[in-house]
């Protein structure tokens, strides 16, 4: 292969009238690529331009990236020669149905400065590599926003899968609102209302997704049919937002973007954008305070890689966590406000997480459950100043939390009895008051969960008894599908959920307690000689989650981090180790990475 | 029942005279076949050419006023066989297919039918599955219309051209006793465009025309001495006729100037793209029309000596454009040029790439280089001397950023179950060695699945796990077939040789009602009632015809624990020989489009139904993705808590879930965690419902308030 000698002539391009327009459509199967292009190809001829669509879709899976490709030019009484396939440098129009999607279409070189208008959806369709990671697999949208910002003459950009949904429609209408409204084809309004309506089908949601998305792009689309070029129209009328202008809340939901190529500037910093969803739940009331924190404790304490880079996690929202809507017995109350009232004696960086932690272990199991918290949490408190803006406090605040809430049967029942759980799952699921609800929960209990729920020697008594516990394994061992609409099948989980005022002289309270009170021990015992250290120890209970097999899973990979701390202890970088370790054991399933990270840590010292 | 229903496209079939036609190049195909005067069509479906075969199955009113047969052909062998009609007849005949796939799978009755010659026009359109979108190996058709001396018509992708290319497809092989092959490449079978219409015409002699007076001749059957004077006659008479017939009918076109120092031959596939890449290099105009002389073969197969030494007269040199590999045309050009004493210079695959798709950057970068080397002085000077590369721009590399996107099993598959079934087993059993084969099954090679080793076509999944038998051996195989490969060949070449060989491995159907990948269309095991086929014969009846004696049927695929069990059983089992199991459940695509309006309907007719739909609670999640390392369903996904104390996303599922139940089933299965629920919607109870509901809600209710009003209730908890 010769190197690439035909170099095109610099400088902005614009399709001048009778000019072909290009346009390329990426999306993910499914997403109604195919519809979208008749569209266009139907207002394109209605506004008398000739247009031709292809596609390499096959015909069945609804999975997968998917392009699709329409050329246009006015009719002039000749028919233009249209290619079948865009080419790197040569698209004036690039439509992506999902942000990673106009990620591709960049790599492709399907977005160039000089000519092409980016019209993407911000929202987020995971893909499977991204849902299979046991930690956060899920790719950087910032980095996607800011390569478009500085691929794109033009970018357009906002959430139109929410747009759809909300309109009852599917996302193609509001792709092409978004399209329409942002003026890049030179057809006017009608044309595209036109062709929905000749759809025939959902022509009422369709049209109301198109005219939100139509809004939102600008809603300046050209009235001449025949009147300047795609891209050459006046930007009257639109707001601009530029990202450092562009408050949290508003660039969430939508960013316009319009400058010329040459004026492009880097986008400051990271990123205050997020992608759309977590837009829409960050609750405007945050008080500034408790974002503070939780700013504070994403720069300071956790792995940039995992969480620092996804704008979509970095900004947490709720109420003041002090004022939770607390409702109970007016004895338990007091006893709340006495607690809460040891939250305020805490230094102030810690106060936030500290009250989130304590709302979820007395929300698990009681006041004096909340007591142990606290008591617990003040050991590191007292170990903690505020030269390292008390870091290992919120680390330990937050993860004793998630340590004495571990999950067992009597959390799951609990929650799954509860009344405000009944009322999610039928506001989730749409159920209409005239409508009934059946619901079916799957449980697969083995001998551990069920010797984990007898009192501590009983308990122990089973296991050290091996084959008496295969013959009860085999009588529990099974799937157990409990319809939890049906009173019987509510009140056995009610009743498993009640054990709670005994779970402290359970075998699994014993088995967990003595596995916090171990890991806290070790965490504790390296503040003094090296402190971040001591920080990323508490960081590894994030290793321990899910139930059975997972779980035990996790438990190794937890201790198997834990490991390495004999190798790096006494280095330097000794927590940058840990970390690296932690962060490899979320990779995979069966923690490959992390044994070969282990591997390396076991090299260093030789 | 295919997965559209081309009421609308079918129509368009039966335009008259001076009408326009606008839609898919297929279709346009389709038309142009008619316009023909076919006596019968028959093919295989695969993209690209599915839709073709799907508008023919929904024109049997049409077909049948013509008198056209038409036939859904078992396999592409079955189709090209079928074309043994224009042997003896005057009847025009085609066959469609995928290729090279379905050519390969032809090639033993293209063969044949090649050899003995045709009487009417046999025509064999192929979908060139080749480049971006294709999902098969990339080779090339022109081998095969080279091997067996058929003729290969390549025209320009615009529908005008190809319905063109049909009607001189079936002339050209009247003409030289010859089938014709007629290539079309993705991009141009769903390309929209439109062309004028004819009349359709009736077939001059049916197919019961025929059968009411059979004809035979001893000289066209393919047995010694026939043989030998079919391979004389294909070189003495057929080749100069059909050459002659390119010539004198100027199936090949010359655009651009009538002379220049240099020029372009390219196969008419490659025009557009050759056109746009000397319009982005300022050398042509919308239109087409350029300074560059331009030679198109519409015919690729046999090619023009004398057409061609006339194009290179007074040239300096040209350029082939010709995609894939080997370079067959351009060898041959050299050839022609070497032999007639010709000092132009034959260049291509020094300036083009020997393989892979000729896309819109590869042709500007081929064409620029070539114009570069031989004709500098056509190049406007902007494009000759650029001053430095790129465009100044820096834009990040999002080659780590973005994640792949390879297609996978829907929303609700069928087959997700079987293969977290099989993922189960082998935690349990340890792994397997893994046969693959043609189909939707297929993408059990990908995350999360990742489970087989090998695909090595369409039905013979078992059979390529057939070396795998060995009375030494620990471990069985197992083999995976779709029901299409299944019935496409896998009985005989893949169950048939399991039974005869004393295969000991495990083979599962994977039996999802329809030929599934290519768009939902019928098959014998089909359940549907199918208005012109005969369905509804059972995989399970036809694998123990064979001999098969260990046959389980499960006849729910979501059923993961059974799956499971089953397939336990089948590689544990003491019993010999092939171990079969047919795991059936309709495609999911395929049920909702059946069953979604006619639900729809019963609701809004006041009828009680239920709706199924599965949902995660988010708090008992613990966000470690298991579930989905079983599932990869596009309605589960990841979703931040908007909870400082939770670092990972918890498992989601949205709106577009169907309830199919392998969440469920997956959980209880692998003993996962108890996340997941099942919310059954019963629209219009019955009033024993509605009662009984009310009673169980009051007495839920009861115990909910008497526990929270003994304990802290959190208002967000």
């Amino acid at each position: 292969m010769p190197e690439p000698v035909i170099i095109l002539p610099e400088g902005t391009h614009e399709p001048a009238d009778g000019e072909i327009i290009k346009l390329a459509l990426l999306a993910v199967g499914g997403q109604g690529g195919g519809v979208l292009g008749d569209w266009i190809v139907d207002a394109a001829e209605r506004s008398g331009y000739l247009a031709q669509s292809t596609s390499v879709a096959g015909v069945a899976q609804r999975t997968g990236a998917t392009i699709y490709y329409i050329e246009m030019c006015r009719d002039t009484g000749r028919r233009p020669v249209f290619a079948l396939s865009p080419a790197q440098g040569d698209v004036d129009i690039l439509v992506a149905a999902e942000l990673m999607e106009a990620g591709r279409a960049i790599m492709r070189g399907f977005v160039t400065p000089d000519r092409t208008t980016l019209i993407a959806s911000s929202h987020r369709i995971a893909a499977v590599s991204e849902k299979i990671e046991p930690g956060d697999g899920r790719a950087s949208s910032p980095k996607v926003l800011a390569a478009a910002e500085a691929a794109s003459k033009r970018f357009v950009t906002f959430d139109m899968e929410r747009i759809a949904v909300q309109a009852g429609s599917v996302i193609s209408a509001s792709l092409l609102g978004a399209l329409a409204g942002s003026g890049a084809l030179p057809f006017p309004r009608e044309s595209y209302e036109a062709a929905i309506g000749a759809g025939g089908r959902g022509v009422k949601q369709s049209l109301a997704a198109f005219a939100g998305a139509y809004e939102r792009a600008g809603g300046e689309a050209s009235v001449p049919p025949h009147g300047s070029g795609p891209g050459g129209l006046p930007d009257q009328g639109k707001a601009h937002l530029t990202p450092s202008s562009a408050t949290a809340a508003d660039s969430a939901s939508s960013t316009e973007m319009s400058a010329p190529p040459v004026l492009r500037t880097p986008l400051p910093g990271p990123s205050p954008r997020k992608d759309g969803e977590k837009g829409a739940v960050v609750a405007p009331a945050a008080s500034s305070a408790s974002l503070k924190v939780s700013e504070t404790r994403d720069t300071a304490s956790l792995s940039p890689s995992l969480r620092g880079e996804d704008g979509g996690s970095q900004v947490r929202g709720g109420a003041n966590p002090t004022e939770f809507g607390v409702s109970g017995p007016a004895s338990q109350l007091a006893g709340w406000k006495t607690l809460t009232a040891r939250i305020s004696a805490l230094p102030e960086p810690v106060r936030d997480m500290a009250a989130r932690g304590l709302k979820k272990v007395v929300d698990y199991q009681d006041l004096a459950y909340g007591g142990e918290y606290l008591d617990r949490l003040a050991r590191a408190v007292a170990l903690d100043s505020p030269t390292h803006n008390y870091a290992l406090s919120v680390a330990a605040a937050k993860h004793l939390a998630n340590a004495m809430c571990y999950d067992d049967m009597i959390r799951v029942a609990d929650l799954k009895t509860r009344s405000t759980r009944a009322a999610r799952v039928r506001r989730e699921v749409g159920v209409r008051d005239e409508n009934v609800l059946r619901v079916t929960e799957y449980f697969h209990p083995r001998i551990e969960e069920f010797c984990g729920t007898m009192p501590a020697g009983l308990g122990r008594y089973i296991e050290a008894r091996p084959k008496f516990s295969a013959w009860l394994d085999r009588r529990i061992n099974r799937g157990r599908h409990v319809r939890t609409d049906g009173f019987a099948g509510f009140a056995t989980l009610w009743i498993i959920g009640g054990l709670r005022r005994w779970r402290r002289k359970l075998l699994r309270h014993a088995v967990e307690t003595e596995h916090l009170e171990r890991w806290y021990a070790l965490a504790l015992d390296h503040v003094a000689t090296d402190y971040a250290l001591a920080v990323e120890i508490l960081e590894c209970r994030r290793l321990i989650k899910g139930y059975s097999d997972t779980h035990a899973r996790a438990q190794s990979k937890f201790e198997r981090v834990l490991s390495g701390l004999d190798l790096v202890k006494g280095r330097t970088d000794a927590a940058d180790w840990i970390r690296r370790l932690r962060e490899a054991a979320l990779k995979d399933e069966k923690g490959d990475m992390l044994d070969g990270a282990l591997k390396t840590v076991a090299s260093l010292g030789q | 029942m295919a997965e559209r229903s081309f009421a609308e496209e079918v129509k368009k079939l039966r335009l008259g005279a001076g009408e326009e036609f606008s839609g898919e190049g297929i279709l346009a195909i389709t038309k142009a076949l008619l316009q023909c005067g076919v006596g019968y069509v028959g093919g295989y479906q695969g993209a690209p050419i599915s839709h073709l075969m799907d508008v023919l199955a929904d024109a049997q009113d049409i077909l049948g006023e013509l008198g056209v047969h038409f036939e859904a052909s078992a396999s592409e062998a079955t189709a090209t066989a079928m074309l043994a009609a224009s042997v003896h007849y005057p009847i025009r005949g085609a066959a469609t297919f995928k290729s090279t796939v379905g050519t390969n799978v032809a090639s033993d009755a293209l063969a044949n039918l090649a050899s003995g010659g045709v009487t009417g026009g046999a025509l064999i359109i192929c979908g060139e599955d080749y480049g971006e979108g294709s999902s098969i190996m990339q080779e090339r058709s022109h081998a095969f219309a080279m091997k067996s001396q058929v003729w290969l018509l390549d025209p320009r992708p615009n529908l005008p051209s190809i319905v063109k290319a049909v009607e001189d497809g079936f002339e050209l092989s009247e003409a030289s006793n010859t089938p014709v092959i007629m290539e079309v490449r993705i991009r141009c079978c769903h390309v929209h465009g439109q062309f004028i219409a004819k009349d359709n015409k009736r077939p001059a002699m049916t197919v019961a025309d025929a059968l009411s007076a059979p004809r035979r001749d001893t000289g066209r059957i393919v047995l010694p001495p026939a043989s030998f004077l079919h391979e004389k006659e294909k070189v003495e008479k057929r080749w100069p006729a059909a050459v002659d017939f390119i010539r004198r009918n100027k199936i090949n076109e010359f655009f651009g100037a009538e002379n220049g120092s240099v020029g372009i031959v390219m196969q008419g596939g490659m025009y557009n793209a050759v056109i746009r890449a000397l319009q982005r290099i300022g050398l042509a105009d919308n239109f087409g029309d350029t300074q560059i002389p331009l030679y198109v073969l519409n015919a690729v197969y046999p090619l023009v000596d004398d057409e061609f030494l006339d194009f290179c007269e007074g040239k300096d040199a040209v350029l082939v454009v010709e995609e894939g590999q080997p370079n067959y045309i351009e060898q041959a050009f050299a050839a022609m040029l070497h032999k007639a004493g010709r000092d132009t210079k034959l260049v291509g695959k020094e300036f083009l790439p020997m393989a892979g798709e000729y896309t819109g950057q590869v042709m500007l970068d081929g064409l620029g280089a070539f114009l570069r080397a031989e004709a500098p002085h056509m190049l406007p000077a902007a494009v000759r001397a650029p001053n430095k590369a790129g465009n100044g721009h820096e834009i990040p590399d999002l080659s780590r950023v973005v994640p792949g996107r390879p297609p996978g099993f829907c929303t609700g598959c069928p087959e997700r179950p079987i293969f977290a079934a099989t993922k189960l087993v082998e935690q349990e059993l340890g792994k397997h060695h893994i046969a693959s084969d043609i189909g939707c099954h297929l993408f059990s090679i990908m995350p999360p699945f990742e489970l087989g080793a090998t695909t090595m076509g369409y039905g013979l999944g078992p059979a390529s796990a057939s070396a795998f038998n060995s009375p030494d051996a620990k471990k069985r195989s197992i083999s995976f077939v779709g029901d299409g490969g299944f019935w496409h060949n896998g009985l005989t070449s893949s169950i048939g040789n399991a039974v005869f060989n004393r295969n000991d491995g495990v083979i599962v159907v994977v039996d999802n009602f329809y030929s599934a990948a290519t768009g939902g269309q019928d098959i014998l095991s089909s359940r549907a009632t199918n208005r012109s086929k005969s369905t509804k014969h059972p995989i399970t009846e036809a694998v123990k015809g064979m001999g098969v004696k260990w046959v389980r049927h499960i006849d729910r695929t979501y059923d993961v624990s059974k799956m499971q069990a089953t397939l336990r059983e089948a590689l544990t089992t003491e019993e010999k020989g092939p171990k079969v199991i047919v795991a059936s459940s309709e495609c999911m695509l395929n049920r909702q489009r059946r069953e979604r309006p006619l639900l729809d309907k019963a609701i809004k007719g006041g009828e009680t139904v239920v709706k199924p739909r599965f949902g995660v609670d988010e708090d008992i999640c613990t966000g470690d993705h298991a579930c989905m390392r079983l599932s990869g369903c596009p309605s589960l996904s990841v979703k931040s808590l908007d909870d400082p104390l939770r670092d990972d996303p918890v498992a989601h599922i949205d709106q577009s879930c169907v309830g199919c139940g392998n969440c469920g089933e997956v959980a209880d299965a692998a003993v996962l965690c108890p996340s997941f629920y099942r919310a059954d919607t019963v629209h219009n109870p019955g009033g024993w419902d509605r009662l009984l509901d009310r009673i169980r809600r009051k007495a839920i209710g009861l115990l909910q308030r008497f526990r929270e009003s003994r304990r802290l209730t959190f208002a967000d908890a």
